[in-house]
């Protein structure tokens, strides 16, 4: 069964069977972090623009690494030497780069749905990097395929979010992905961090509840993600940086409550001995480094499928003359 | 534009038999079994390569190890016949450094699909050496490649096509001779 994607906005519209086929798109590419020589020229001559209007710097290597090894070149903006500090607007800073004639757009930018309004405007596919508290699509995958690799499936999962929901994209496109395939959510974290409103954001007959208390969140989990503390956001009066670590720390006490066989995910970077002590993130049961290797493969998967050039005219080779190569190809 | 079948050019017993000599080919030329390994072609060629395994342990009792290779990463022409091609798993389960591989297809044509097998055995290594064996040979090569093994030779026109049908992908057994006619 094949899909076919113009661009990668988010994972909420996707389909279990759409995402299931983007999982299984990413294995080829998991092997092939294994080979001696990682370097393919499938996406030979074609140029992937990495805008990032807003700072990144695993995500941004991350795209980076898997167009290189592709085979594709790249172009970069950067948010801090673009001319977006001389007051360009978003839309014209796109069509500049457009206009350098890029085969995709990779951006991240800090309003929600920003990569949504690119891509409306542009002809070639558009890749969201991230786009605010909206969603985080390629993380989503990585996060999906990580658990699918540990635990043999992502499928009736008890999965348990810490940290700071209300501002996190990560968590949203892993309640969208995770949700599909029924998967149980507990949501935790400071009272003003897990509104009430996070209980509604996954599609109809999702369950998610929201807990209080750390102790009572790990309890039955698969899967626990740890959320990055944003240390600019723990500040009196709301919550202190000792009052977060008291309260809502994994540490390896706590993560007894969970079962032995629980992993713990955590998209980077790491506040260690804010949201998570090195023990718990270096332990056997941590799967951060899978998940850095994985989003490499995850992105050449993404890239792979958007920047190789098909277009709409030719999306469907079923109903086209076979030719000459195609006619006799291994399949 | 209709496909018509104009004839069968091998029955299941002929790919049978034929199996078994080119396994009898590949074990003589090589000289016995020792560092040979078999790289299937997704997805024909797999299966192919298994039952010429089957058949060498038939002959000197060795397990031959077989590898997997998918080349749709490695093809030239990859937006222009296979927009958004599915890809399958590679499965590759030992070292090829100075192995004597042996790639299996079904189909020889063009050339270009041995070709962009190659690039993908050398992102793994560097091989003793790299021979070809297939099913049928059928002309119109578009590289400077042959087949060092092979079951059965065809003339064929420009617009004809030779599916190889597998009981283990199709269901059934035998090599066809199709045409298109307008």
């Amino acid at each position: 069964m094949t899909h076919r994607f113009r661009d990668l906005l988010a994972l909420e519209p996707l389909t279990a069977d759409e995402l299931t086929f983007l999982l299984d798109q990413s294995k080829p590419f998991q092997e092939i972090q294994r080979h001696p020589l990682k370097k393919l020229a499938t996406l030979r001559g074609k140029t992937v623009a990495l805008a990032f209007f807003e700072n990144s710097t695993r995500t941004r290597i991350s795209f980076g690494t898997a167009a290189s090894r592709l085979g594709a070149d790249t172009m970069n903006l950067q948010a801090e030497a673009s001319s977006l500090k001389k007051g360009e607007s978003l839309l014209d800073t796109v069509h500049t780069l457009d206009a350098m004639k890029p085969d995709c757009l990779v951006m991240r930018h800090a309003a929600s749905g920003a990569a949504d309004f690119v891509a409306r405007h542009l002809d070639i596919p558009v890749i969201n990097a991230g786009d605010g508290t909206h969603e985080h699509p390629s993380q989503g995958l990585l996060d999906a395929l990580t658990i699918r690799d540990r635990l043999g499936t992502i499928a009736n999962l008890n999965i348990t979010i810490l940290g700071d929901l209300q501002h996190s994209r990560v968590a949203r496109s892993n309640i969208h992905l995770l949700g599909k395939f029924g998967c149980r959510f507990t949501l935790c974290g400071p009272a003003m961090w897990v509104p009430r409103e996070l209980e509604k954001i996954g599609a109809p007959g999702v369950a998610i509840r929201r807990v209080f208390r750390i102790e009572e969140a790990l309890e039955g989990a698969d899967v626990v993600f740890v959320l990055r503390v944003q240390t600019e956001r723990l500040h009196e009066p709301s919550i202190s940086s000792e009052d977060y670590v008291l309260g809502y720390q994994l540490n390896s006490e706590r993560q007894r409550r969970a079962k032995p066989t629980t992993i713990i995910l955590h998209p980077g970077p790491i506040n260690r001995g804010i949201e998570i002590t090195p023990e718990v993130a270096d332990g056997p049961q941590s799967c951060v480094l899978e998940q850095v290797t994985n989003g490499v493969a995850v992105r050449m998967a993404i890239l792979y499928l958007l920047a190789s050039g098909a277009t709409e005219a030719d999306a469907h080779p079923a109903l086209e003359v076979k030719s000459k190569e195609s006619a006799n190809a291994s399949d | 534009m209709r496909i018509v079948e104009k004839s069968q050019l091998m029955s299941a017993p002929e790919i049978d038999r034929t199996l078994q000599r080119l396994a009898h080919e590949i074990v003589e030329k090589s000289g016995g079994t020792k560092n040979l390994a078999l790289i299937g072609i997704v997805r024909r060629g797999v299966p192919l390569a298994q039952r010429i395994a089957q058949a060498m342990r038939g002959i000197d009792g060795v397990d031959v190890p077989v590898g997997v290779l998918d080349i749709t990463l490695y093809r030239d022409d990859l937006s222009k016949v296979a927009p958004q091609a599915v890809l399958r798993s590679s499965n590759i389960p030992f070292g090829v450094d100075n192995m004597d591989l042996v790639l299996v297809d079904d189909v020889l044509y063009t050339g270009r699909t041995i070709r962009a097998a190659m690039n993908g055995l050398f992102d793994l290594g560097r091989p003793k050496r790299v021979s070809l064996c297939v099913l049928v040979e059928r002309g119109h090569r578009e590289m400077p490649i042959e087949a060092q093994y092979i079951g059965r030779s065809v003339q064929t026109s420009d617009t004809e096509i030779i599916e190889v049908r597998l009981r283990e992908i199709d269901k059934e057994e035998r090599v066809v001779l199709v045409d298109r006619v307008e």
